[in-house]
């Protein structure tokens, strides 16, 4: 535990610190660079909640994509000159974020969460763990989980299993959205074609 | 390690990403920060589906992976944002010659 707790707070330190620098760092490649170190950590974030699938996901999409992409935008219009300045709304708006930030640790104290009980812990950890790699029944019977029943409801239970049963109609529009940004994204990039103002 | 140093630092996270996302004037700086949101809400998904008992968790054990199905979903959804926002700022920088939001007044040149 205790070394989860070191992790942890080694983590916080650097998404905190990096998506301050993010939003104060004037110089806006500097800034790209720091968005990747919040992304690794929040990639190390998903690991200590055993989500390792979305940890991976985070390094390959965020860190991978995203981040070159902006990295990329970046340099093409680079304002050397000017760089990241603040607008006029600096001080409003740290006050409202402020303010905001005060009602949402006020509500994550606050309520009362209900937790998983204690005696299902183990297996939704397995059923966690077991949406990265299937669990054979030796492994499983080490655990704890020994009826054939129990196993069973283990190894199916997965990201992808409910990504196709309960969830495939936001699934499936995800995928016609992300088909839609792409072509978006390349109509709005392309040269404009003689009727254009330039 | 507990549930709720999850959802403070997720927050505080958050209203960084909100604060800059108001406040910055480039428009890079600003998709950047969208992405700390992205990023913040994401860690709170993936905490409550650790932490948390979902309410069909006896009918159903893989209930307890709901959270982590969204978070793929906010994943998939901030590529295509920033795949569109960065058209709009390739488009924006061939008409403004900047970018910097506060030239972006029409919606024309």
């Amino acid at each position: 535990m205790l070394f989860q707790d070191v992790t942890f707070w080694i983590l916080s330190v650097m998404a905190i610190g990096g998506a301050l620098g993010v939003v104060m760092v004037p110089d806006l490649f500097r800034a790209a660079l720091l968005l990747i170190v919040v992304f690794i950590a929040v990639a190390g974030f998903f690991i200590l909640l055993s989500a390792e699938f979305l940890a991976v996901v985070q390094v390959l999409i965020y860190v991978g994509a995203i981040a070159i992409l902006i990295i990329f935008a970046v340099m093409l219009t680079r304002d050397v000159q000017r760089g990241n300045l603040p607008n006029r709304l600096q001080l409003p708006a740290a006050v409202f974020a402020a303010l905001l930030l005060a009602a949402l640790v006020t509500v994550a104290v606050d309520t009362k969460w209900e937790f998983l009980p204690a005696d299902q812990q183990a297996r939704v950890d397995l059923v966690q763990t077991n949406s990265v790699t299937t669990l054979t029944g030796g492994v499983l019977t080490e655990q704890g989980v020994t009826s054939d029943e129990d196993q069973a409801e283990v190894q199916e239970a997965g990201l992808a299993d409910l990504l196709i049963s309960d969830y495939v109609l936001p699934f499936e529009a995800v995928s016609v959205l992300l088909l839609a940004a792409l072509i978006g994204a390349l109509v709005l990039v392309r040269p404009s074609s003689g009727t254009g103002r330039d | 390690m507990s549930f709720e140093a999850f959802m403070i630092v997720a927050a505080i996270l958050f209203c960084i990403g909100l604060y800059g996302s108001l406040a910055r004037r480039n428009v890079l700086a600003v998709l950047m920060s969208i992405e700390l949101m992205f990023n913040a809400v994401n860690v709170t998904l993936v905490a409550m589906a650790k932490y948390l008992a979902p309410a069909a968790l006896q009918d159903d054990i893989s209930s307890v992976l709901t959270g982590q199905v969204f978070a793929v979903f906010i994943i998939t959804v901030a590529a295509a944002e920033i795949a569109l926002g960065l058209g709009i700022v390739f488009a924006m920088y061939r008409t403004h010659d900047s970018v910097d939001l506060s030239e972006a007044t029409g919606l024309r040149h």
